[in-house]
């Protein structure tokens, strides 16, 4: 019940702040915040409901199960486990720091945003808990229009065409994805004559390899888009950088992680076999993320831009980690999910508060923003220091263990993948010196971070460091995922 | 003539009598209220008559579960278009009683051609439709675009009757018998290579005039002109009833009882399976990549619909039951959201200005929110997307097409959904583009039309959210057999 409650209260908080907030635009803004608070609770006590050990060894610590299309073995089935809980954890965290980061900054359709805002959740959290493949087909696509919304109505300036590219390239994704979920459910079907979409069902089907390869790549290209990988990524430095901040910290910190989830949840699980027989395409796309996304940043005059070239860059690692398959590295995957959206998120949220001040991203135009406004100056550094992976922030702990993973595996893709650290510092470096060191160079006049910004920043940084100094529980909590999906996959250290 | 024949029959005769009934009324409002009421009584009559399938007529009508269920399609969609039309005729000075008396004819005619049985009632069924068509398209003939667009579909519609009328002479020719069921099960497939080829060559004839109707490709030329220059209700008619009529024949003559995988009934069983492949992909990528660059959205939803029907005959070809359940839902998902296109289209337009372009919608969200997401809803059930029944009628589509291994047309299917997306989603930026622009101040709509409206939107919703009612119904159809 906690599970389907997860999906239903950001769904009726924008509904009521639709249906009530005429006139005055904070109602909706308050509703919609309460109802991130309330899932965060709920999620803090699943979290404490199931031990912060998730030990129970069985794959599911809460479960709902209701039939929803029985005339096509379809259910309305979610699971829980340590690495849904994660990811809840984040899209509600995520979802209190992108009301807020909104609060001044969207004034007009305050009711439609934040009803879009909270389907867009609402999407996520069943992404994250659906356990059946149609059911995950349905919230994959419903994330989709409300988030078009949000950057087609209240982005910047060119912000018509990154909605539509960004419908465009996840909406391709997603269809060969529900053809592959039809065609292995149907095969299922054939061979036990029951028709099934339950993911439980589904794991271990028989596939004949050629069949198996064009079903896992019929996954892997949905999740690829969204993660983004390599070549895939276009559509993303656009969407972010035109999108709303909120729409940026949404779209970076949980979109995009739910093309990580995908790939951990079902690609590896589904087809084992031709997972791993795909692994160094995979491994080699990652590495190529990694570095040229590094090399785009850093040649970015756009901040926000700069910003989304360097999620290329960071994505790059969770692939890298998953397709290591060993349990170093699939545990860095996970960690790194939740240290990049919350070090891009926080990122995204200064960015935009710098763009509402003084009205540009142009790093070019900016300089010696420090002395103005200290506190925005200070957040940034610490962030652009998370970019970098320094120690003492969850973002080390988790490059670091995916780097080890990977170091197992293919020293030479270690060693790349290790430079792109090396690219991370120098784009990071001159990101801070363009915009907060060096002279003015123009007269801008800039106030600092407002108590609510600065609570929010300070809170997300904090959890940075907190998670970076002890990332004992969040391993626990990954820990027997980590180890059922190695077993699904076959072996592995 | 049995009782139970005439209540069988009582739809049909309902319609004709309001049909007549109807030309006595000389103001908008009692003609298109006698005209629901005819409607909805033969609607009615339908559902009675629901037990009594299946049932055969003097070998010229069958009624079994999927005729009774064309058949309600058509009754339900004409009930949406009265109501529709209704608004729009609304302060035209136009005699009304003969739009509505060819409203009735023209879904007679859908009646009839769905529960034909002999090529006399299918011919009959066909041309009372077209007829009644020439008219209706022409409506606002005080617009050039308006006769124009009659007299396309005069001259094309004519042409293809002939068409047809030579196809049913040569499969007789080969057979003997004028039987749909007859021909279905194969009684042309011909002894000689001669005669084999008669058949296939007289079956594909048939297919033209067929394929004219639902306006596929090859057959599709006429679409986007009389889409645009027919009165927006009547576009909608074209677009759903007279469309699911003849997809229900479709479906009777090449989908014989008994047979569980696509078989063409004749001798030319290998060509056939082929060209539907060609004219279901042909179709979804023309219609989609037309409408890409298309700014008019009467003509964006003529292409829409295009590439529906290509959606639709993927659903077709998978053969057997599957496909006639497959057909079935689709049908019904493409007629609820298509009508609500319409009929928003008819609610911002009058006679004397059709809101066709695309700019025309510009800023509508602001002012009028209602319109705005009835419009959203089914522009979104268009392109597939969840919550909305186009996403389930794509997914029984495609997994249809999957259990029939036609996995050329899936993949197609799949890129066509994601090329759709580009139009549809133009058109829901529109709306919710900027402030309100040289645009007719009022868009509060009658009770009727909101209504219209309201249903509409709630089927697509309610297909998209819990389809297990709608599929267990569907459930009882099985290819037609005697």
């Amino acid at each position: 019940m906690m599970l389907t409650a997860l999906i239903i209260i950001p769904v009726l908080c924008g509904l009521l702040g639709w249906a009530f907030g005429r006139g005055t635009s904070s109602f909706s803004r308050w509703i919609t915040l309460l109802g991130n608070v309330i899932n965060l609770v709920i999620v803090a006590l699943l979290w404490a409901g199931v031990g912060l050990s998730g030990a129970a060894g069985s794959a599911w610590l809460s479960e709902v199960n209701v039939p929803w299309i029985p005339g096509l073995g379809i259910s309305f089935t979610l699971g829980l486990d340590g690495l849904s809980l994660t990811m809840l954890a984040l899209t509600a965290f995520l979802g209190i720091a992108s009301v807020l980061a909104s609060w001044t900054g969207i004034r007009d359709r305050v009711r439609f945003f934040h009803f879009n805002l909270s389907l867009v959740l609402a999407g996520v959290n069943g992404v994250f808990l659906a356990l059946d493949l149609f059911l995950f087909a349905f919230f994959w696509e419903l994330m989709l229009v409300p988030m078009y919304f949000l950057i087609d109505i209240w982005g910047h300036e060119n912000r018509h065409r990154a909605a539509m590219k960004f419908f465009l390239f996840t909406q391709i994704g997603g269809l060969l994805m529900l053809v592959a979920i039809i065609v292995l459910a149907v095969i299922h079907g054939m061979a036990t004559g029951s028709l099934s979409f339950d993911y439980r069902d589904l794991i271990g089907t028989q596939l004949s390899p050629v069949m198996g390869m064009l079903l896992m790549l019929g996954f892997f290209v949905a999740f690829a888009v969204k993660l983004p990988v390599f070549p895939l990524h276009t559509w993303l430095p656009d969407a972010h950088t035109e999108a709303p901040t909120a729409g940026s910290v949404v779209l970076a910190g949980l979109l995009l992680k739910t093309g990580g989830y995908g790939f951990i949840r079902f690609v590896i699980p589904l087809f084992p076999a031709v997972s791993r027989a795909f692994a160094p395409v995979a491994l080699g796309l990652a590495v190529a993320g990694i570095i040229y996304g590094g090399f785009m940043a850093f040649g970015q005059k756009d901040m926000k831009r700069l910003v989304a070239y360097t999620s290329v860059s960071h994505l790059g690692f969770v692939l890298l980690g998953v397709y290591a398959f060993n349990s170093l590295a699939l545990t860095g995957a996970v960690l790194q999910m939740v240290s990049h959206g919350i070090s891009t998120g926080a990122l995204f949220i200064l960015v935009g508060a710098l763009q509402d001040r003084i009205h540009t991203r142009d790093l070019d135009r900016m300089g010696g923003l420090w002395k103005q406004a200290p506190r925005m100056g200070t957040a940034a550094m610490v962030l652009a220091m998370a970019l970098v992976g320094l120690p003492g922030l969850l973002n080390f702990v988790s490059e670091f263990l995916v780097l080890l993973g990977a170091w197992q595996v293919n020293m030479l893709l270690s060693i790349l993948a290790g430079l792109g650290l090396v690219v991370a510092t120098i784009y990071a470096l001159r990101m801070i010196q363009l915009s907060f060191h060096g002279s003015p160079r123009e007269t801008w006049k800039v106030p600092d971070l407002s108590a609510r910004e600065t609570a929010v920043l300070f809170v997300m940084i904090a959890a940075l460091v907190v998670l970076g100094m002890f990332p004992q529980p969040l391993l626990r909590t990954v820990e027997s995922v980590v180890a059922g999906v190695l077993a699904a996959a076959g072996g592995g250290a | 003539m049995s009782a139970r024949d005439i209540v069988v029959l009582l739809p049909l005769i309902i319609v004709a009598a309001v049909s007549i009934g109807v030309l006595f009324i000389r103001r908008n409002a009692p003609a298109a209220v006698v005209t629901l009421i005819g409607f909805l009584a033969a609607l009615a009559a339908t559902f009675a008559a629901w037990p009594l399938a299946p049932r055969q007529i003097g070998g010229l009508l069958v009624f079994d579960r999927f005729v009774f269920f064309g058949i309600s399609l058509v009754l339900a969609a004409s009930v949406f278009v009265t109501a529709s039309s209704w608004a729009y005729l609304r302060g035209h000075a136009d005699g009304r009683g003969e739009y509505y008396f060819l409203l009735l004819l023209a879904s007679l005619g859908s009646a009839v051609l769905a529960a034909a049985a002999h090529f006399a009632t299918f011919f009959l069924g066909l041309e009372l439709l077209s007829v009644s068509l020439y008219t209706l398209i022409a409506w606002r003939r005080e617009r050039g675009a308006g006769a124009e667009a009659g007299i396309k579909y005069l001259v094309l519609a004519g042409a293809t009757s002939a068409f047809l009328l030579f196809g049913m002479a040569l499969l007789y020719a080969v057979s003997g018998s004028m039987d749909i069921g007859r021909i279905a099960a194969g009684a042309a497939g011909g002894t000689s290579p001669a005669e084999a080829i008669m058949a296939a060559v007289g079956l594909g004839m048939i297919l033209v005039g067929l394929g004219f109707k639902l306006a596929v490709v090859p057959f599709h030329l006429w679409a986007p002109d009389v889409y645009d220059g027919a009165p927006a209700p009547v576009a909608g008619y074209i677009a759903t009833v007279s469309k699911g009529a003849v997809a229900v024949l479709l479906v009777r003559l090449f989908i014989p009882a008994g047979a569980e995988s696509f078989i063409a009934p004749s001798g030319a069983s290998t060509a056939f399976p082929w060209t539907f492949t060609i004219i279901a992909g042909a179709s979804m990528f023309v219609g989609n990549l037309l409408a890409l660059r298309e700014d008019n959205v009467k003509r964006i939803l003529a292409y829409s619909s295009i590439s529906h029907l290509g959606y639709l005959l993927v659903a077709f070809m998978a053969g057997g039951t599957q496909a006639v359940q497959a057909v079935s839902f689709y049908l019904v998902t493409y007629f609820a959201t298509t009508l609500v296109a319409f009929a928003v289209v008819a609610a911002l337009s009058t006679p004397d200005h059709e809101a066709d372009h695309i700019e025309h919608y510009n800023g509508l969200a602001a002012r009028s929110p209602w319109l705005t997401g009835v419009f959203t809803a089914s522009l979104l059930s268009l392109a597939g997307l969840p919550l909305t029944a186009g996403f389930v009628g794509k997914f029984i589509i495609m997994k249809a097409g999957a259990g029939a291994q036609l996995w050329a047309l899936i993949i197609i299917l799949a890129v066509n959904g994601t090329i759709s997306i580009f139009y549809y989603l133009r058109i829901v930026s529109a709306m919710f583009r900027g402030k309100a622009a040289a645009a007719p101040a009022s868009t509060r709509q009658p009770v009727a039309v909101a209504l219209v409206l309201a249903v509409l939107t709630l089927i697509v919703v309610t297909l998209g959210v819990y389809p297990q009612p709608m599929l267990s119904f569907i459930s009882l159809f099985a290819p037609v057999g005697q």
